[in-house]
């Protein structure tokens, strides 16, 4: 039988009818229509559900829905303010870390909890902040410079990206 | 010591000389004259400075969505009244299916529907020649994994418990999980067949054992290349939406070829092509492995017709392992015939390909293994012999660089050895053989184009290889490789003779510039860089351009993304369309302002003359006025590659309008106590003709070697005895993660390809090719062993080093796909 969870998603509280086990990931793509955290392995491997709960980077696809209930839940959604970028958004786009994208939200808000965390992290540290993302597209390599862009504060200030 | 600067240029003075001697020896075989090489646009001598927005790295421009998660991929989206379906997979890999009962199943509440094989019995292939597949397994499962039910229910929960009701007899079969053993086995796993031989490729170029018996040096030696999985981030997924009442189907799926999907549907549903709409939304990678179309696509299909609403059907990570269509295992056994100069004289390559339970792609796998051995360096004579045979084990199909592994890793290591017997530097004995411009292999297959030498240069030069190669410390080791791969095939693989590229556009002051091009961005870039050539040609910004693409509606047909074809193929059709929209703007303009059309040039947003700065007008204006007097500026472009000549088993496959080159060096570290292999440092150089987005194409590059890298060291399907995958998820199965990679020096060479629409040819599969053969050379050069088979753990290479058989003693040598010694307790089941 489901039950009432109350979520509370990018500042927004949210009641939601979740299984007893059904999963975070499940309950922010279905049950609120959150579809940028993606599910791609769905046990926990890859990263690409990553979501900051409570300012720290975890994996909703291995999270339950009921136990997230009265935590800060931040999504990809969430980083955005009336269409101004996060820096580390902007990094990633204008450094050209994205490819197909569908890693990306979660290496995003990796990124975003291990610059939470860490502002000023070293290479080694920026890979093993990361290492917990598989991404097949890109190699890492625009990503990992995107991420020490941010550091290197070459976005301080967001703004509103143009695409030319 | 001579210093690294006088040996390059020793290298390359004796390059040069032997490549006159070379000349004069006549070739074997009869070359066949190609078709004259006519442009399809005319060729513009523009350097790079004068494009506006060719060559420069603007941001993808979906990147804003796919950074904001407003990207929506086709499990992400919702329709009216949709319901969820799942599949059950056959626990067996091979037998008879004897009975299967659905009514408990059936009569869970919220289930809707429940199908089997004989529902939606029409067989299909993505090759025309053995259609063997089917939506569901029917009376007979041939892999682990193999749908034998579908479920649809009000939501995906409830589908999965009633496929848990489904209670299904088996009457089992021996599996044949050996590709040797299969091959001459009895039992045939597609009925009526007389082997499991899925097909034989053969072809000769001159008397390869008659040269070889004559030649100075030869190697010979035999490689096995695993069979991996593409294991692209975001698992295939379905929604089949049949209006009952128009009678016609919507599939969105994230499938590269939606028109070859739309027809496989429309077969399967026994339905008009045309009532079939294909939607792509975006794709979350694909590196060849959604090519083809799944069975969910044809069960959801069935389905929703079926009930007459949208079906989802989304498959879970291991369900993406069970479908694999992705790396061929393949043992090869190669023979290289060289003259003491370090000329390569002939070349024999056989070839065993493990197939799996089904053809698909797997014939052009097999033919092209042959077929990229045609290049990249000169060889006048040239056998293949290759066999695909049917296991019951999750079929290959095409995954990046298809063919180009398997070759590349056979070809590179020979090169190396050979090097050895003749005393020379690997990079020098590469310098030697490679091709140039101009260069006709013994089959059809021409080079028009080709910077392959600069590429080597460039990397040996970044690398120091000839310094370094053989003399850094034991257990430090720098290996070189190097490879091609086609810009699209010259022959289309579908049985019609269109164009292969079709683009049109439309330009009004209601929408900007809209291209409507059937092209698919599988995130490699497509959609960014044929936005950058109709922006470049009508002098708009780039975001002034709209592109209509992956929607079988809007889009005209096209070939699809495959074989590194996007920016060569649609490119030139978009070109050609935003051409033709210019001609007639121009013509308009060209009254207005009271000069010749072909004097005006557009850029800027402003159409002004080449000869008067005085003349010039706003090009919305013109836009403005010829919808006055005209109306909407339409253009429209294709494109067909030459088609080359000549008569000879599997000519279609290998042949293209241009090659794009890679070459490679690998450093590396070997942990002389665990076996470990690190890359330290990568080095590479392409040659991509001109690069229209440069960071985009760095990105396929690292992208590209991640993969070869993942293949080299970590990847492989571990199959047991009874056909069980035992690594269908990505806990098992790991693929490079950002602590794996090495840094990165990779250089874009100077190039531009005249028979390009702006200079560009492929990157997209090139880079993937060597990395296994760098990797190999470079532990070779470390600590003095020889390995001939992917991938190089720890294991094998512990085992190397204290003289033992790599696989391990106390594993079956025959068991393929069974090298991963942590799973060697399955044996005994």
């Amino acid at each position: 039988m489901k039950q009432l969870v109350q979520l509370k998603v990018n500042g927004n509280t949210h009641d939601v009818m979740v299984s007893p086990n059904e999963t975070l990931a499940d309950a922010l793509r279905r049950g609120l229509g959150l579809t940028g955290t993606k599910i791609s392995c769905n046990q926990g491997d890859c990263g690409a559900c990553t979501v900051l709960i409570d300012g720290k980077s975890r994996l909703s696809c291995i999270t339950l829905a009921m136990s997230s209930q009265g935590k800060e839940i931040r999504t990809i959604e969430g980083l955005e303010t009336n269409g101004e970028l996060d820096p580390i958004q902007r990094a990633i786009l204008e450094k050209q870390g994205v490819q197909c994208g569908f890693c990306t939200p979660g290496i995003i808000m990796s990124a975003r909890g291990l610059l939470d965390e860490n502002p000023h992290p070293t290479r080694e540290e920026i890979k093993r902040g990361l290492s917990g993302n598989l991404c097949r597209c890109t190699g890492y390599t625009k990503i990992i410079e995107a991420v020490e862009a941010v550091r290197d504060a070459e976005y301080e200030k967001p703004r509103l990206v143009q695409v030319q | 010591m001579r210093n690294e600067r006088d040996v390059q240029e020793q290298v390359l003075a004796d390059t040069a000389e032997l490549q006159e001697t070379r000349a004069e020896v006549q070739p074997v075989v009869q070359l066949r004259e190609l078709e004259p090489v006519v442009p399809d646009t005319v060729v513009e001598e523009q350097v790079e400075d004068e494009f506006a927005i060719v060559g420069k790295s603007i941001p993808r421009v979906e990147g804003f969505d796919k950074v904001t998660g407003r990207a929506m991929y086709t499990d992400d989206i919702d329709l009216h009244g949709l319901v969820y379906a799942q599949v059950l997979n056959s626990t067996i890999a091979h037998g008879y299916i004897r009975k299967i009962d659905t009514s408990k199943a059936e009569k869970l509440p919220g289930v809707l529907a429940v199908m089997t094989g004989q529902d939606c019995p029409t067989l299909y292939s993505v090759n025309e020649l053995t259609p063997t597949e089917s939506a569901l397994a029917i009376d007979k499962v041939r892999y682990f994994g193999e749908g034998v039910a579908a479920v649809v229910a009000l939501d995906e929960r409830t589908a999965a418990h009633a496929c848990r009701l489904i209670e299904v007899e088996y009457e089992e079969l021996p599996p044949l999980v050996n590709a040797w053993e299969a091959a001459k086995s009895n039992v045939m796993i597609h009925e009526g067949a007389d082997s499991n031989i899925n097909h034989h490729a053969e072809q000769a170029f001159g008397d390869v054992d008659d040269v070889i018996a004559r030649a100075d040096v030869v190697v010979e030696e035999t490689f096995y290349t695993s069979g991996t999985n593409c294991a692209f981030l975001e698992p295939q997924s379905v929604i089949a939406d049949y209006d009952p009442g128009a009678e016609k189907l919507t599939v969105y799926n994230c499938n590269q070829l939606p028109h070859m999907l739309q027809r496989t549907v429309a077969k399967v549903m026994d339905m008009p092509v045309e009532d079939i709409r294909v939607i792509v939304p975006h794709i979350g990678g694909a590196f060849g492995g959604k090519s083809e179309a799944t069975p969910s696509v044809l069960s959801a299909s069935y389905l929703s017709r079926k009930l007459g609403r949208p079906v989802k059907l989304t498959y879970g990570r291991d369900e993406v392992f069970f479908q694999n269509k992705s790396r061929h295992p393949c043992h090869l056994k190669m023979r290289l015939g060289f003259k003491k100069d370090g000329t390569l004289e002939a070349l024999d390559l056989s070839t065993l390909l493990d197939g799996g339970g089904h053809s698909g792609w797997g014939f052009v796998v097999l033919w092209f293994i042959g077929a990229l051995t045609q290049l990249p360096y000169k060889v006048p004579n040239i056998r293949y012999n290759g066999r695909r045979v049917y296991t019951n084990k999750p079929t290959p199909g095409a995954q990046r660089s298809f063919g180009g592994v398997q070759a590349r890793t056979a070809v590179e290591s020979c090169f190396d050895m050979a090097a050895e017997k003749l005393g020379m530097n690997p990079y020098q004995l590469r310098m030697i053989n490679a091709v140039e411009t101009g260069y006709k292999a013994p089959s059809v297959v021409e080079c028009r184009h080709s910077e392959f030498k600069k590429a080597l240069t460039s990397v040996a030069k970044r690398s120091g290889f000839v310094e370094k190669h053989g003399k850094l410390p034991h257990g430090r080791g720098i290996g070189m490789a190097a490879g091609h791969y086609s810009s699209g095939g010259a022959f289309l693989l579908y049985n019609s003779s269109r164009a292969h590229s079709t683009a049109n556009i439309r330009v009004d002051t209601e929408a900007g510039v809209t291209v409507f091009c059937g092209v698919t961005d599988l995130g490699q870039g497509s959609t960014t860089v044929m936005t950058q050539v109709a922006a470049e040609v009508l002098g708009v910004p780039v975001r002034k351009v709209n592109f209509i693409c992956q929607d079988t509606l809007l889009s005209p047909m096209d070939n699809g993304t495959m074989d590194s074809r996007a920016t060569y193929g649609a490119g030139h059709a978009v070109k050609n369309a935003a051409l033709d929209a210019k001609r007639k703007l121009l013509e308009v303009a060209g009254v207005q302002l009271g000069v010749r059309a072909e004097q005006l040039e557009c850029r800027d947003e402003t159409i002004y003359s080449i000869y008067d700065s005085k003349k010039t007008m706003s090009f919305w204006d013109a836009v403005w006025k010829y919808q006055d007097i005209v109306g909407t500026v339409f253009g429209t472009g294709d494109y067909t590659p030459p088609q080359p000549k000549g008569d000879y088993p599997g000519k279609i496959i290998g042949p293209s309008p241009a090659f794009g080159f890679t070459a490679q060096v690998a450093e590396v570290d070997v942990d002389l106590r665990t076996g470990q292999v690190k890359v330290l440092k990568y080095y590479e150089a392409t040659d991509c003709g001109k690069a229209i987005n440069p960071a985009s194409v760095e990105g396929q590059v690292e992208g590209g070697i991640s993969m070869g890298l993942g293949q080299a060291l970590i990847e492989e399907i571990v199959v047991d005895r009874k056909g069980r995958i035992m690594n269908a998820n990505f806990h098992d199965y790991k693929i490079p993660t950002t602590m794996d990679m090495p840094d990165m020096d990779t250089e874009i060479v100077d190039s531009y390809d005249h028979t390009s629409a702006y200079g560009g040819k492929e990157v997209g599969e090139a880079p993937t090719g060597p990395v296994c053969a760098a990797i190999l050379n470079a532990v070779y050069d470390a600590i003095g062993i020889r390995f001939k088979e992917l991938p190089l753990t720890p294991e094998k290479v512990f085992r190397a080093m204290r003289g033992e058989d790599p696989r391990g003693p106390e594993l079956e040598p025959n068991v393929i796909g069974f090298a991963n010694a942590n799973y060697k307790e399955f044996l005994e089941i």
